[in-house]
């Protein structure tokens, strides 16, 4: 004698999913009908050492009282230093030390952890590496995050690692949707504006251009040079959007939405080739993941800084500022400010690597650059400004190659990266909450998007685990500051104070997520003073950039900023880079 | 106060005490039946219990010499407390207590006992009102209507609208509220009527919270949401737990999802154990997964050769409960306190990440995969994990859903497992309570054909054995995806599948 419920239930009984739904209505009953006072959270305001960094800026330092002998001195420790650092070891360099003003190493790969979850405070996740990506490959390989290559030549990845699913969903018209493409509630005709521009990107993604090298590639500098596609850099993704018939408006918040993700400003200021890029580039292929998978983790990209920070070990150094470096023989010396110890040391090295932001690497090392014009207040100058250019001054854009199509395009929109490249702030929070966040349509993902917020939607940070039940969780909020220029925005937002952040990103969250509040136990926020680079028209494939990276022995450049894209990629290729033509050059000299 | 009012009075008591008596004695029956299951044995024993103890209480009046009045108040305060709170408290005791039926009949003695005496009392107190046959007739009379009136009330209104535990607590406060009102119509003010009148209201307020905070103990809603009686439901950190009993027949629901029904768990727990260990010959070390219930464990302890068993479920709650339950303990024959287990509480997932040992055998009986995160429990990720325990020539057995409701579901398990480099035999059992339910047997090697299969077991022997890696072509194997984590296929087919066949 069983019941009709017990013969088509099994372990799933069908009646589930409305009682489920049934009691979600009475949870969302009590918090909204009660009006009780809602439990206080902590949290604050967590920034960068600002008060080591002005000094470093004002060179308010206490004499030299030790002076150290090393073969290289590696400064900053973000993806790009730590990287360097890494591939050093690798090459036999044992004997360098990395030096780095914050407390912590990784730049803005950086992470935090509480009793709940680890979780990041900047970059969280690195796409399947394309072909051209051989650095990131090799480094994937040696972290296990690739375990092997298939019998096909495909790389097999560690599926720990992936991003579980589901990974993307989108807020749009009321419920959650399964990816963050737009498509619940479109009409058909956005939806076919939608899937032409995907068509049409995804067609970039095998094409090469008349050099036979990829159109565009990752690393951004083994793009083809071909004039045809760089021409595209000279007007915005805006422009180039009007001029191919993009209207829409889920397309054009589509494509607004991932050129803030990973320029951190929209398709107004964004080139068309950085935009573009953003879609055509990522080619990675795995023997068990489609190409548009990612790796991840709870820290995000701190696992990076992590693995990497094993293998520096303690010739890591924090809370050492870098204020003066100049040239001694053939080789540096560089002055640093311990802040730990409290005591002014002096590395006396054969070859460094600056891997920092380019408007900190100014400040050490000038760069022969008329845009660098504060150069010419350092004393360690180095080469010379390039004839008929002023110094600060407004110059025309050009192009590689001596291409004039792009200065015909659309007139630049900023002064001309005066005081190194655009970058504009960034608001990062983590939410800790007493329960994972509910809500109408598809299920809670790792990355979460709400349309037409002025946020980058939350990132949840338990979403690797593996054991199935975890209550608690943290969201790692995100939000690019481009709503003026990046100076303005970056002044205004280093005046705001933490409560106005919270109610910022609670009225943000609350209009998804209503019960939020509720569950809500702590909040950090962290203000980036210069989040990312903004690859603005003509910055890419103008001539400044190159400058950025250009090596100078015995010094020798690794960041990001000198790709005009904040990805893990170009910070990692550039530091591998570095060391490489670090450990050449010494041994040149040997 | 007029000697008729009083006797009025005294008449409405006996009416409110045959009422309440007759209550608490439908309530212990009842709540005997729904734990202990066979209703005419339950019902039978507390009936008799409850009347041969009023017997003793009747026997007890007469040791009562004095002060008749104040006994009464007492007594009824007494019978409000126990009464009031016997449903809950036998609610509460059940899942701790090892012999369930010395509270529950301790109650109904108790209980009884004071009833018993509350009649004598009662006519003790009448007698000078009244003439032997006016009063004989009139207290027995009132007694009746009561009993009648509670039989009625019991089925038809308390069970349906206030649930055991609240009716019991509000005919507690029947109890009370006579004896305050007696107090107050009959005892001539004195210090001893001052403490009794407090203490007669803090005992009604008392049983007022309870009654208010009923649904504490037990949530009443899910009685609704099961077509059978809920004997013990508890929310513990990771799931929903809800047994339910109807006779002979126990559930067990996780998070609403029935787990096993004891009637037909056997077909269950044999075809899943029996088909992979009675193949292995040298299988001296069993692993399982999930299975918090120690019935898969009960089939594993029926082979000799197995020297040590490891349970790695999550839920400490649930295992204790099947560890220390004795109705549980009999439905798994004690296995989870048999000196081979070793109950570990751990995900399985982070357990498998770190755990040293070797196995010959291992079982994954996971929840189905109806979520996310359930769904990682499926995965190739969690199968290599496994692989790296296993021993040379050992073999895993997965509960992989249904395979006529979600085909593709059961057909990725078989996928997910291949393509981890498992050569599988998958096979099916019709369980009358979840419907026909499909196990994976995956191992490195191929699986010795040579079957031994253990004494006392009630479904299957070699024949049936043979025929359940038959595939009729309604299930049949089917082209689907591999499931990883980062493609969740299988909750994908998981939800469709199961949702194309309840709707």
């Amino acid at each position: 004698m069983f019941t009709e419920q017990g013969t088509v239930a099994g372990k799933m009984s069908g009646g589930t999913s409305r009682r489920r739904f049934l009691g979600s209505l009475t949870g969302l009953g009590l918090v909204g009908a009660c009006g009780r006072r809602l439990p206080a959270f902590t949290g604050g305001l967590i920034g960068a050492d600002a008060e080591l960094g002005h000094r470093v800026r004002d060179r308010k330092f206490g004499a030299t009282t030790k002076v150290v002998r090393t073969r290289a001195v590696v400064v900053g420790a973000g993806i790009s230093g730590l990287s360097a650092a890494y591939r050093l070891t690798r090459r036999g360099v044992k004997d360098f030390v990395v030096l780095e003003l914050e407390r912590d190493a990784g730049g803005n790969s950086r992470s935090g952890a509480n009793q709940v979850s680890a979780y990041p405070w900047g970059a969280h996740y690195v796409p399947l590496p394309s072909a051209s990506a051989v650095e990131v490959t090799e480094l994937f390989g040696d972290l296990g995050v690739i375990e092997r290559i298939d019998e096909r030549g495909h790389a097999v990845y560690r599926e720990e690692f992936l991003c579980h699913d589901p990974m993307e969903r989108l807020f749009l018209h009321g419920r959650w949707q399964e990816g963050i493409v737009p498509h619940h509630g479109l009409s058909a005709a956005e939806r076919g504006e939608i899937g032409r521009f995907l068509d049409f990107t995804e067609g970039l993604k095998t094409a090469n251009g008349s050099d036979g090298l990829p159109l565009f590639a990752i690393p951004v500098d083994r793009s083809s040079r071909d004039a045809e596609w760089r021409r595209l850099d000279g007007l915005t993704m805006a422009a180039w959007m009007d001029g191919e018939g993009y209207r829409g408006p889920a397309i054009r918040w589509y494509v607004n939405y991932c050129c803030r993700d990973d320029f951190g400003a929209g398709i107004d200021r964004v080139s068309a080739w950085a935009g573009l890029h953003y879609f055509a580039a990522r080619s990675g292929v795995a023997a068990n993941a489609p190409s548009h998978a990612v790796v991840t983790w709870p820290e995000g990209n701190g696992w990076f800084v992590g693995r990497l920070r094993d293998v520096v070990g303690n010739r890591l150094r924090t809370r050492c500022a870098v204020w003066n470096v100049e040239r001694e023989g053939s080789g540096v010396r560089v002055d640093v400010w311990d802040a730990a110890s409290e005591t002014g040391i002096t590395y006396v090295a054969d070859a460094m690597i600056l891997a920092v932001p380019a408007h900190v690497a100014a400040r050490l090392v000038p760069v022969p650059n008329p845009f660098m014009s504060r150069s010419n207040e350092t004393d360690f100058a180095q080469g010379g400004h390039e004839p008929g250019r002023i110094p600060g001054g407004e110059t025309p854009p050009s192009t590689a190659g001596g291409t004039p199509a792009a200065t015909e395009t659309a007139p630049l929109p900023h002064p001309r990266f005066m005081g190194g490249p655009v970058s504009f702030p960034w608001m990062v929070a983590n939410l800790t909450l007493d329960r994972l966040p509910v809500g109408r349509g598809a299920a809670l993902a790792w990355d979460n998007v709400i349309y037409d917020s002025p946020s980058l939607g939350y990132v949840v940070a338990t979403h690797q685990r593996l054991d199935p039940y975890p209550k608690e969780t943290v969201l790692t909020y995100y939000r690019p500051l481009d709503d003026t220029d990046a100076v303005t925005a970056r002044m205004t937002a280093f005046r705001r104070s933490y409560s106005d952040w919270c109610d910022m990103i609670l009225s943000d969250l609350s209009s998804v997520h209503p019960e939020l509040r509720s569950s809500l136990r702590h909040l950090d926020v962290m203000v980036w003073g210069h989040g990312m680079v903004t690859p603005v028209p003509g910055f890419l494939w103008g001539s400044e950039r190159g400058a950025l990276g250009r090596a100078d022995a015995p010094v020798y450049r690794a960041h990001s900023d000198a790709s005009g894209m904040s990805l893990f990629e170009e910070a990692c290729t550039r530091g591998i880079q570095a060391a490489d033509a670090l450990t050449v050059g010494l041994e040149g000299r040997a | 106060m007029t000697d008729r009012t009083i006797q009025y009075l005294l008449l409405a008591s006996v009416f409110v005490i045959a009422t309440c008596g007759l209550i608490y004695e439908l309530i212990a029956g009842t709540l005997a039946s729904y734990l202990l299951g066979d209703s005419v044995t339950q019902f039978s024993t507390v009936i008799g219990t409850y009347l041969f103890a009023m017997g003793v209480g009747s026997w007890l009046s007469k040791f009562v010499t004095r002060h008749e009045t104040r006994v009464f108040v007492h007594a009824q305060f007494l019978i409000g407390l126990f009464g009031g709170a016997s449903a809950a408290l036998l609610f509460v005791l059940f899942p701790h207590v090892a012999a369930f039926r010395v509270p529950l009949y301790g109650l109904v003695g108790l209980i009884g006992a004071l009833v018993g005496l509350e009649i004598p009392l009662l006519l003790r107190m009448l007698k000078d009102r009244l003439e032997f046959k006016d009063l004989v007739a009139r207290v027995f009379t009132f007694d009746y209507i009561g009993a009648l009136l509670a039989s009625l009330l019991f089925p038809l209104v308390l069970v349906p609208y206030l649930g055991l535990v609240r009716s019991g607590f509000f005919f507690g406060m029947l109890n009370v509220a006579v004896g305050v009102v007696t107090l107050e119509c009959l005892v001539a003010d004195s210090p001893w009527k001052r403490m009794t009148r407090v203490l007669g209201v803090g005992l009604f307020a008392a049983l007022l919270c309870g009654f208010a905070g009923a649904e504490r103990w037990t949530e009443w809603s899910e009685h609704s949401s099961y077509p059978d009686p809920v004997i013990y439901a508890r929310s513990t950190p990771y799931q929903r737990l809800v047994l339910t009993r109807s006779g002979s027949d126990v559930r067990l629901h996780l998070n609403g999802n029935l787990q096993f029904s004891s009637r037909d768990e056997y077909r269950y727990h044999e075809a899943l154990v029996h088909p992979g260990l009675s193949r292995l010959e040298n299988a001296r070390r069993v692993l399982v997964l999930g299975g918090g219930d120690g019935l898969a464990v009960r089939e594993v302890l029926r082979y000799a050769k197995v020297e040590q068993v490891t349970l790695v479920d999550l839920d400490g709650d649930l295992t204790q409960l099947f560890t220390q339950q004795p109705l549980l303990k009999r439905l798994n024959n004690g296995a989870l306190t048999d000196p081979r287990v070793h109950v570990i509480n751990a995900d399985a997932f982070t357990w498998l990440g770190s755990a040293e040992g070797r196995y010959d055998f291992v079982i994954a009986d996971f929840p189905d995969p109806s979520n996310f995160s359930l769904g990682k429990l499926y995965t190739t990720t969690l199968y290599e994990r496994v692989g790296r325990v296993l021993e040379p020539g050992g073999a895993l057995v997965v509960q992989s859903t249904s395979p006529y409701v979600a085909r593709r579901a059961f057909w990725c398990v078989d996928a997910t497992l291949r393509a981890c480099g498992f050569r599988t035999e998958p096979y099916h059992v019709y369980v009358p309570s979840f419907g026909e339910w499909g196990f994976v047997l995956a191992g490195r090697d191929l699986l010795a054909t040579e079957v031994k299969l253990p004494e006392g077991l009630r479904f299957l022997d070699e024949r049936t054995l043979e025929r359940l890696f038959d595939f009729p072509a309604d299930m049949a194997a089917l082209p689907v995806e591999v499931n990883r984590l980062n493609n969740q296929a299988l909750v994908r087919y998981f939800e469709e599948d199961w949702s194309r066949y309840v709707h």
